[in-house]
């Protein structure tokens, strides 16, 4: 056997590990015996019908490739394709979190530049931050009257306290060097600011607009649960009303592969703007 | 006398002391230099050679006093005077050469993008780095390296005044050697004047036309002005040779280890403290072998302007 990179050696532990466990579930499900085998009692109390259990990996396997070979079929509300919920999913994530860096960076320089408004608005900050972002539902329905649109509400207010820490603190914290650079060379205050003091600080502000999209992953599953209609988090809820665990699996698995792509997007522009001293 | 480009006129700089009083760095200084001078300034940590640097950069201000460029008070900081930090300075994030664009399309927004681009590695090249190594990001560059891309963006924009806070203070002496060798290349060639703040005797008389001297702090004050009557162009291992060499490192090494201390801590009652003048040059009194062991020595005179 020729030298595998460590690399190589750590994909193939992972497959093994991968089929391992495949394997494990598939011989946990306990087989259904068949009519003829059951005794006079059991068939009596209804043994005979089909039961539902969880799946074998086998089946979630097959309604995978059901679902992946046609995700954005719609065959009314109560059926419509992966793709499709998954977009709505992502679309609101987007709006909520867009709307949320929209006042959480100009803020957040804000906040940094002016010890002033730190500390005012610290406990503002300090209260609001640990509140769960589903408390916020049943006011944000009341006064917005719109299931949709407190969706979106909730991922902004919880996508929002990351991105405005982050950087408030990264923007604090740039070099007075850097800044005195900017001032011998005479730039104005918005020059410094996009010249000098974002790109110091923009390794913190993605940090935190990650740990934000994580975050708003999270939550938009619970709170589509709530607000129903569409979505993945509504998909979940849907086919466990519907018993089907089939469908539940493979849409928590799809929940794990966005979330994952959405945080690889991050860390790809977290390299992006790294620097080293 | 003309008139000085840069005229610190009674600067004083006070700060708190942590129990309710003052603590007066120095006090009245005033010094002027000329135009296309390079001076030196000399001094013991803590005698505020870098707070005055500060405030001649316009990043600090002084508790009172005025620094005049051209006739014309200054205040904040401005494109006219160029600073290069110790630290070098360079943003972290930008390629050796775009630090230089950056300096350079501060100082002039209305040049083309080629132009400005021309500049930068006109300059960058005039201290040695041209090729590949203009495009690698400051942390893939050694530390002389670094130090060359500040230098080259300070001289690239042209100050009136150039300050360099101690430039070669984190770099080893080899590497210092060259540099200075560079640092006068380039200024031999623009005529700028410069303004440096340095801790080695041997790097200011190489540099300098003239060396400012200052006590030791608290009520620090620029005590003396040596001229360094060396010609120029001066190479390193030449300007041992000249019989004034030692006469004026010998006047330094004294001043700096004995007599600072003994000028230190005296308050001005008010006065204006101009640093006198000190010229030294065997040369002129034909006594190449009179042995020059500082101030006390006969053929030594000191003249007040």
């Amino acid at each position: 056997m020729g030298k595998l990179t460590l690399n190589q050696r750590a994909a193939l532990l992972s497959l093994v590990l991968l089929a391992v466990g495949l394997l494990i579930w598939e011989a946990a499900i306990p087989a259904q015996k068949a009519a003829a085998e059951l005794t006079e009692y059991e068939r009596l109390t209804g043994g005979g019908a089909p039961k539902a259990g969880v799946p074998p990996p086998s089946q979630v396997l097959v309604k995978a490739w059901e679902q992946l070979s046609n995700p954005f079929y719609d065959a009314g509300p109560n059926d419509k394709g992966i793709g499709i919920q998954i977009g709505y999913s992502i679309y609101r994530v987007l709006s909520g979190y867009l709307l949320a860096a929209l006042v959480a960076i100009p803020l957040g320089f804000l906040i940094g530049m002016s010890p002033v408004a730190y500390r005012a608005l610290n406990p503002f900050i300090q209260v609001l931050r640990p509140i769960s972002p589903l408390a916020w539902m049943p006011l944000a329905l009341f006064i917005i009257q719109d299931s949709e649109a407190s969706a979106i509400f909730v991922i902004f207010i919880c996508s929002i306290w990351p991105m405005l820490i982050n950087t408030a603190f990264g923007v604090a914290g740039v070099r007075q060097d850097w800044v005195n650079v900017a001032r011998t060379h005479e730039l104005g205050p918005l020059r410094t600011a996009f010249t000098v003091i974002l790109p110091a600080a923009a390794p913190t502000i993605i940090t935190g607009m990650r740990i934000s999209i994580g975050i708003a992953w999270l939550v938009i599953v619970a709170a589509e649960m709530l607000v129903g209609g569409t979505g993945i988090g509504y998909y979940v809820w849907n086919e466990w009303n519907n018993l089907d665990l089939t469908s539940v699996i493979f849409s928590i698995l799809m929940i794990g592969v966005v979330g994952m792509l959405l945080d690889s997007a991050f860390a790809w522009l977290q390299r992006a703007v790294a620097y080293a001293e | 006398m003309t008139k000085p480009s840069l005229s610190v006129e009674r600067l004083t700089q006070t700060f708190p002391d942590g129990k309710g009083g003052t603590m007066t760095v120095f006090e009245n200084a005033s010094f002027g230099i000329e135009k296309g001078e390079f001076v030196c300034i000399l001094g013991h940590s803590g005698c505020g050679k870098s707070t005055i640097m500060n405030i001649l950069a316009g990043l600090a201000e002084p508790s009172s006093g005025v620094v005049k460029m051209d006739g014309y008070e200054v205040s904040g900081p401005s494109l006219d005077r160029g600073v290069v930090f110790q630290n070098y300075s360079l943003l972290p994030w930008l390629s050796a050469l775009k630090n230089v664009i950056f300096g350079v399309r501060a100082r002039y927004p209305n040049r083309s993008r080629a132009e400005i681009e021309a500049q930068s590695l006109k300059y960058l090249a005039m201290v040695g780095l041209e090729g590949d190594v203009v495009h690698r990001k400051p942390s893939q560059l050694s530390g002389g390296m670094r130090q060359r891309v500040s230098i080259a963006r300070a001289f690239a924009n042209h100050p009136k005044l150039l300050l360099l806070d101690e430039p070669f203070g984190a770099l080893d002496a080899l590497t210092r050697g060259t540099i200075q060798d560079e640092l006068l290349k380039i200024w031999g060639g623009t005529e700028q004047t410069v303004f440096m703040i340095t801790h080695d005797i041997d790097e200011a008389i190489l540099l300098a036309d003239r060396i400012l001297l200052m006590t030791n702090g608290p009520f620090a004050r620029v005590a003396e002005s040596v001229e360094i009557t060396i010609p120029r162009p001066r190479k390193r291992t030449e300007i041992v040779e000249h019989p004034n060499y030692y006469a004026i490192r010998n006047h330094l090494v004294h001043f700096l280890g004995q007599r600072s201390r003994e000028l230190a801590g005296r308050a001005s009652d008010g006065a204006d403290q101009r640093p006198e003048t000190v010229r030294i040059d065997l040369t002129e009194t034909g006594t190449p072998d009179a042995p020059a062991d500082g101030p006390a020595a006969p053929h030594l005179r000191a003249v007040t302007p």
